[in-house]
Order: C-alpha cells, then sequence, then structure tokens
C-alpha cells in the first residue's frame, strides 16, 4: 500500500501541476504563443509524431554515439595514465583546463574545424568531449582504488606492471567506471543538445533544432514538446543506467 | 641450519613520524612458529613488512633465504578480491607466477579443502563469513607451500570462538608442511599458544624486550592453556611486556 503511494505521489504531483496550469491558461486567456495549455502542448506531441521521433532519434544517437567514443578514448588513455605516473602529471594540467571551459565557449571552434557542411561531426565531438570527463576521472580514481594490501600481495608475488594493471587495478575500478558511465551518459545528452544549439538551425536536425525552429516560428507548443520529450528521454537513460549500475556493482560484488 | 631469514641492526625511520623500529636483530629458524608481541604502534607490523621483503630499512641488513613465491602474508583483514570466487582468489599468487590456470584452480581447489572450505570454491568473498574469509586468505597464502607464513594480527577481527578454532587451524596446517611461522598478536594468550618462541617488543620505536621459549607439543593438546607450563609463560610474556612499556615510558 505505502509502496503504492509512493508510486503514485510524483504522478498526483504531476497531475495536479498540469490541472492548474490548464486551468490558469482557460481563465486568464493568456496567448497561446506566450503559454500555450497543456492541451495545446499535447495535441503538438501526438499530432505530428514522426518528425519529432526522428529529432529525438537524432539527438538520442549522437549521445550514445559520443558516449561510445568517450569511454573508449577515456578508459584507454586512462590505462596508459595508469601504466605511466609521469605521463599522468603531464596530462592532468590539460585534462583540468579542458574540463572546466564550458561547452559552449569551445563550441564555435570545433564547428568551424568540422566543416560547415559536417555539423554533426561537431556534434557528436563537443558530446563526446562533455562526456569523457566523468568516465576519464572515473577511471583514474578507480585504478588508484585497489586494496593497499593487495598491491603488496601482487608485488609479493612478483606480479609485472601489466598483471597488476590487468588483473587488480581495472577490475578495482568497475565501481567507479560504472559510475562514471552513468553521470557521462546524462552529460552526453546534455553535450549533444548544447552543440545542436551552437551549430544553429542549419545541419543537424535533433530535438534542440525543433526547439530553435519552433521558437523562431513562435510555436511555443511545439517548443514545449521537445522539451517534454527531451525531459523524458534523460529521465530514461538516467533509470536506464543506473539499473545497469545496480546490476553490475551486484555482478562485481557477487551479491 | 640456515635461518629462513634474518633482520641484522636494522633501522626504520619513517619521514615526519620518526623512528618506527629499531635497532632491532631477529633471526627466524626453518620450521620455528615466532609470535611477535608489543603494544599498539611498536613497529611489529614494519617487522613483519621487513621480514617479507615488502619494504627495505632505512639501515641495517635483511637476509632472506625463502625466494620469490616461498614468502607468503596473511594480513589482519582477508584482502580477497571482491570479484573473484574464492577458488579464483587462492589461484592467483599460482596464476601471477605463472602456473597454467588449470593446475592452478585444481591446487587452489585442494588448498581450500585443507582449510575446511571444500563446497565453497564458487562463492565470492561477500558471501563468506569473517572467520571463512580469512579461511580463505590462509588458504591462498599456504596455496604456494611456502618456506615463511608471515601473520599480520591474522585474527584481531574475528570473534574469541572463531579465533580460537583458527589458531588451532593454523597449528595443524602448519604441522603438515612445517613451514617458519612469524605472526604478530597483540593477545600473550594468542602469542603463548601458538607460538613456540614469543619475542616481545617494548613500546616504539620498538626493539627487542626479551624472549620466551614456551614448552609444550605442537599442535597443542586439548587443555593446553590450562597447563602451568602455558601459565608460566604467558606470565613471562606480560612481565616482559609490562617492563618494556616502562622502559620506553
Amino acid at each position: 500500500m505505502k509502496r503504492l503511494a509512493d508510486a503514485l505521489a510524483p504522478l498526483a504531483l504531476i497531475a495536479l501541476l498540469l490541472g492548474a496550469w490548464e486551468a490558469a491558461c482557460r481563465l486568464t486567456g493568456v496567448p497561446a504563443y506566450f503559454l500555450p495549455p497543456p492541451s495545446a502542448v499535447a495535441k503538438a506531441l501526438v499530432s505530428d509524431p514522426i518528425p519529432l521521433i526522428q529529432a529525438s532519434w537524432n539527438t538520442l544517437s549522437v549521445a550514445l554515439v559520443a558516449l561510445v567514443i568517450a569511454s573508449l578514448a577515456a578508459q584507454a588513455i586512462a590505462l596508459i595514465v595508469a601504466l605511466s605516473p609521469i605521463l599522468e602529471r603531464a596530462i592532468r594540467p590539460l585534462a583540468s583546463t579542458l574540463q572546466v571551459t564550458p561547452v559552449v565557449a569551445i563550441a564555435p571552434l570545433v564547428i568551424i574545424w568540422a566543416g560547415i557542411d559536417h555539423a554533426e561531426r561537431a556534434v557528436v565531438a563537443l558530446a563526446v568531449l562533455v562526456a569523457f570527463f566523468p568516465i576519464f576521472s572515473g577511471a583514474v580514481t578507480g585504478l588508484k582504488a585497489a586494496d593497499p594490501d593487495l598491491e603488496r600481495l601482487f608485488a609479493l608475488y612478483g606480479a609485472t606492471r601489466l598483471q597488476t594493471v590487468l588483473r587488480l587495478r581495472l577490475p578495482s575500478a568497475v565501481p567507479f567506471l560504472l559510475e562514471g558511465h552513468k553521470v557521462g551518459a546524462g552529460l552526453a545528452i546534455i553535450g549533444a543538445v548544447v552543440a545542436e544549439f551552437s551549430a544553429g538551425s542549419g545541419g543537424v536536425r535533433g530535438l534542440a533544432w525543433r526547439i530553435l525552429d519552433a521558437g523562431n516560428k513562435l510555436q511555443t507548443a511545439r517548443m514545449i514538446a521537445a522539451l517534454v520529450v527531451l525531459g523524458l528521454m534523460g529521465v530514461a537513460l538516467h533509470a536506464l543506467l543506473g539499473r545497469l549500475e545496480r546490476a553490475g556493482l551486484a555482478w562485481w560484488r557477487g551479491r | 641450519m640456515t635461518p629462513v631469514a634474518t633482520l641484522d641492526a636494522v633501522e626504520v625511520d619513517y619521514p615526519r613520524r620518526g623512528r618506527a623500529l629499531g635497532p632491532f636483530r631477529l633471526s627466524v629458524a626453518a620450521g620455528e612458529i615466532m609470535a611477535l608481541v608489543g603494544p599498539s604502534g611498536c613497529g611489529k607490523s614494519t617487522a613483519l613488512r621487513l621480514l617479507a621483503g615488502l619494504e627495505p630499512p632505512t639501515r641495517g641488513t635483511v637476509v632472506r633465504a625463502a625466494g620469490r613465491g616461498e614468502t607468503a602474508v596473511v594480513f589482519q583483514a582477508p584482502t580477497l578480491a571482491p570479484w573473484l570466487t574464492a577458488q579464483a582468489n587462492v589461484a592467483l599468487p599460482l596464476e601471477l607466477s605463472g602456473t597454467p590456470r588449470a593446475e592452478a584452480r585444481a591446487r587452489a581447489a585442494e588448498a581450500l579443502a585443507r582449510v575446511g572450505l571444500a563446497g565453497a570454491e564458487q562463492a565470492r568473498p561477500a558471501q563468506l563469513s569473517g572467520g571463512m574469509a580469512m579461511r580463505v586468505s590462509l588458504a591462498r597464502a599456504l596455496v604456494t607451500g611456502p618456506r615463511l607464513l608471515l601473520l599480520d594480527e591474522p585474527f584481531a577481527a574475528l570473534d574469541e570462538i572463531t579465533r580460537r578454532a583458527l589458531a588451532d587451524d593454523v597449528l595443524k596446517l602448519w604441522s603438515e608442511t612445517r613451514p617458519a611461522i612469524v605472526f604478530v598478536t597483540h593477545s600473550v594468550e594468542e602469542a603463548t599458544y601458538m607460538a613456540d618462541r614469543v619475542v616481545v617488543i617494548t613500546r616504539g620505536p620498538g626493539r627487542i624486550a626479551g624472549e620466551v621459549a614456551v614448552t609444550g607439543v605442537l599442535p597443542r593438546p586439548p587443555g593446553f592453556r590450562t597447563t602451568p607450563g602455558f601459565r608460566e609463560a604467558a606470565e613471562a610474556v606480560s612481565t616482559l611486556l609490562a617492563r618494556g612499556a616502562e622502559a620506553a615510558a
């Protein structure tokens, strides 16, 4: 009974807020271009679903491709860094600088490099950049998080550096990698959307382009519909990765 | 007979902490069981790491006759890899030194059976009790057939009943292959029960306060704790401990 109430509570709040919104729009008569009622947003969602689905898929696929590239690159670089402390010291300041620079600030440059005709490449590259760091720092931290006594045992048994990395430090890093990928996936979507905005209405027809396009035409209901889809996509991806993380941890820990 | 390991006039200084141990002289004979007893922070774990070759002394020499793979260490915590099964954990030392996987796994299963964990091969550390995890750790130490077995307060985290059972198990396992055992403890009772030689260390920086030979057969017969020999030895160890604490104070 309590679980049912827990599950229904957020839905009830949403319904309440939507009801209030709808009522307020009807009672005050605000123009629809300023604030359309939820019913108009719902109509925008269902009336023309194919382009919306297409746009969502464009954004989602960019984010997923970026996540895969970021994951491979971050883990490869982290492994190299783990094998060589001097390389780590060399890379750290560069990585931190790149990490704290806002992606919107880098975007115009990347778009020039990718070429106006290949805006989608710039969008993927920027999403990669954003998703890279949580995975990278997770991997670097995780590779150092091995039990020091286990490290001593490996030394005692004459393990080579490569054996120590592959058989001790990499498996020890798994919980950190799972967490890094969860955060990275969420950031990949944000990165993709921000990059789409920067690329403008020209090349990449994702959700951000749809929001821009609808905004230019003052089709506010369509803007909000795209936002709703974006939010749902983020929630779904986050839930999926949270579940994957739990399953991965259970497998790693054996219970 | 040449000793398995010798510490000769060793001193260990740690940055910021100063002198942790020494000067210190200690010789471990083949097949003997030696207990290092002393108050917290006296450097007994440091002495153990010197014997293991895990760290070098600041001054003095360490001679280890036991070669690579012939020394094994058991820490206070079981120190198992959580992502590996009990069997894979025990097989690890063998696999790292190049033993083929199948053979390593077979010997690991044998070692697990010797510590009374037959049937738990596929269990993960998280599924084992504290005592069982410690047995896995012990099996991992024994699987290479070491000449020198070093135990760093191995039962400190366990309850009294489990500790006593494990003490008897260690002695029984020792009687099968007779490795030299050096173990660190702060329990006078445990030291006297398990060792044939108890070395008492003063408060840090640790020096040797004296040593007590414990007479009696190993493994211990039932009721050994009530014999006069045990009680006298325990009393002598306690006296040395108290004197060592005073001397440094």
